[in-house]
């Protein structure tokens, strides 16, 4: 079986965000970008199905500019064994996002896609849901364990107040949530090995799918940002605060 | 303009999100219609046509929808959607699980988890979890949106007399059952939906020194936390973690232990009603957004407050 793991390149996560003056976005030149850290969780696990059997090949697939071969080559550092790289602007939405793995998935015939949840960046959480939908596969979101035999896949599922467990047909989508493990690094060996492994390139042309945007951002701005407040001096004084002023505990 | 709201439920209550979510779409229009989607969904259905400005229930009680599963809901919600110019969900995992795939089924992109209606078709939304907002203008048809419980009141439960009207099922696709549910209520609360919530950062120094936050936090009926820093130290489990890589938390009151204040921790508790911060580095990032700063070793202070809280 393949394993196709969709990641994206985002602002990492260690960078302060910034809104650009003219309201149109955020800075993202000269900003230090990297994987999107649920979908290094995704190509975490489909590693692991692969060491334990269970997977012989694992596709990483990056969607937008040029440079989202670098995240790709993070992936196949990592220990994926091929990249495909779709050449499409950095603001394609999940919808088209969605499109063009349905397109890729096609061609490559995997039996499981495994992704992050959502991106750091534009927080959609749509992009795996709305990959099963074209594909009318099963799915599986927010998963925090995943257990596979030939035909299925068990998943827990980390939902609001607790957890579900679901059984679902191969081929399936499950999207990843965190505590279903703690992704590796690469190591310098595996770096080195990564730089031979191939990446190809595929357009959206060529995928045929039109990734016109439906919703335009008319505007980008700052959050309100939050006043400091005071110090007290002593853990007595703290909670005197929190229950007389506060009126929180 | 006709609008519909997804309403989540557990079979015995309708979920409070909901509620949110009716008042988000009330911006737009009044009065509006709902769908209750499950098995055995009766008391449900007449709870949702109390519900002030709602006039008519739309009930598809069948067998398929029993355990909410995307696979068959999506297709109904798609046969009903043509009737619709809105459709509306709380942004739970539920709402995050089902509109999605029901927008992708419909062709249209959805607007995820909004903080204000700005018109019928101009929302906005946090990005960056939360450090920028965008407000974005759709051109599709039918707008399929989910709502952030937190930037709406609760709806009035009470003051309606809909009209509840029942629906055929759509069958069961067959991809996907359930198995099982387990809620983590008997403990501690669940981070994301705890009134109050105590996280530790590197200060920590070892993972059996979290036995004292949990002690605190078991005091307050509070949940534990972490920093990023904490989880790649191997403090604490990766499921504690709180920020743009973690869990997105706006407790009534959040309490920072021995965190330094990363930007990417910050991104993830600064909605936070009340936020108390405890470092013994007085120049910790974290003091600027704290309400209450104490500038002490928590190895002090946090034994003292386990014992002013008994």
């Amino acid at each position: 079986m393949k394993i196709l793991v969709p990641v994206k390149r985002v602002i990492d996560y260690n960078v302060k965000v910034r809104v650009k003056q003219d309201q149109t976005g955020v800075e993202l030149d000269n900003v230090k970008m990297a994987m999107n850290p649920f979908d290094e969780i995704a190509v975490e696990q489909a590693l692991r199905v692969k060491e334990a059997g269970d997977a012989d090949e694992i596709i990483i697939v990056s969607i937008g500019p040029i440079q989202s071969q670098e995240t790709i080559r993070t992936g196949l550092a990592m220990g994926a064994d091929r990249g495909i790289y779709i050449d499409a602007p950095h603001e394609t939405e999940p919808l088209s996002v969605a499109k063009l793995l349905a397109s890729v998935t096609e061609k490559e015939k995997p039996g499981l896609i495994m992704c992050g949840k959502q991106a750091i960046d534009d927080d959609n959480n749509q992009t795996g849901q709305m990959t099963a939908a074209i594909l009318g596969w099963s799915q599986a979101t927010f998963a925090s364990s995943v257990s596979l035999t030939k035909d299925n896949a068990k998943v827990v599922r980390e939902i609001d107040g607790g957890l579900e467990t679901i059984n679902i047909k191969l081929p399936a989508v499950i999207t990843v949530d965190l505590r279903l493990n703690e992704p590796r690094y690469a190591s310098l060996p595996n770096i080195m090995k990564a730089k031979k492994k191939p990446i190809d390139t595929l357009t959206t042309e060529e995928l045929n799918v039109d990734v016109k945007p439906r919703l335009s951002v008319i505007k980008v701005e700052e959050p309100s940002t939050r006043e400091a407040g005071i110090k007290v001096n002593s853990v007595e004084e703290l909670v005197e605060k929190l229950q007389a002023e506060a009126k929180v505990i | 303009m006709t609008i519909l709201v997804i309403i989540e439920h557990d079979n015995e209550n309708i979920l409070p999100a909901t509620f949110n979510a009716i008042t988000a779409a009330l911006k737009l229009e009044t009065p509006i219609e709902a769908l209750v989607v499950g098995k055995d969904v009766k008391q449900i259905s007449e709870a949702a046509s109390k519900i002030e400005f709602i006039s008519k229930v739309i009930v598809a009680d069948s067998a398929e929808y029993a355990h909410n599963l995307a696979e068959n809901i999506a297709p109904l919600i798609k046969q009903i959607a043509q009737n619709y110019s809105h459709i509306f969900a709380p942004a739970t995992t539920f709402g995050k699980n089902i509109m999605p795939r029901t927008a992708a089924l419909l062709d249209v992109m959805q607007i995820s988890d909004i903080i204000e209606v700005i018109s019928s078709d101009t929302f906005k939304r946090p990005i960056y979890a939360g450090n920028a907002l965008a407000t974005v203008r759709s051109s599709d048809p039918i707008k399929l949106i989910t709502v952030r419980s937190t930037a709406f009141e609760a709806a009035e439960k009470s003051g309606g007399t809909a009209e509840i009207i029942n629906v055929e099922g759509t069958g069961s696709i067959g991809l996907s059952e359930f198995v099982s549910s387990e809620q983590s209520g008997s403990e501690r609360p669940e981070l994301t939906s705890a009134g109050i919530v105590i996280s530790g950062g590197r200060g920590m120094q070892d993972k059996s020194n979290f036995t004292m936050l949990e002690n605190v936090a078991d005091k307050l009926g509070a949940a534990v936390g972490a920093s990023r820093a904490a989880v790649d130290a191997g403090f604490a489990p990766n499921d504690y973690q709180v920020g743009q890589t973690g869990k997105v938390v706006a407790p009534e009151l959040y309490m920072a232990v021995g965190i330094s204040g990363a930007i990417q921790h910050l991104a993830g508790m600064k909605d936070s009603k009340v936020i108390v911060a405890i470092n013994k580095d007085e120049e910790a990032p974290i003091f600027q957004v704290a309400d209450y700063g104490l500038v002490a070793d928590l190895f002090e202070a946090i034994p003292e407050l386990d014992s002013k809280l008994s």
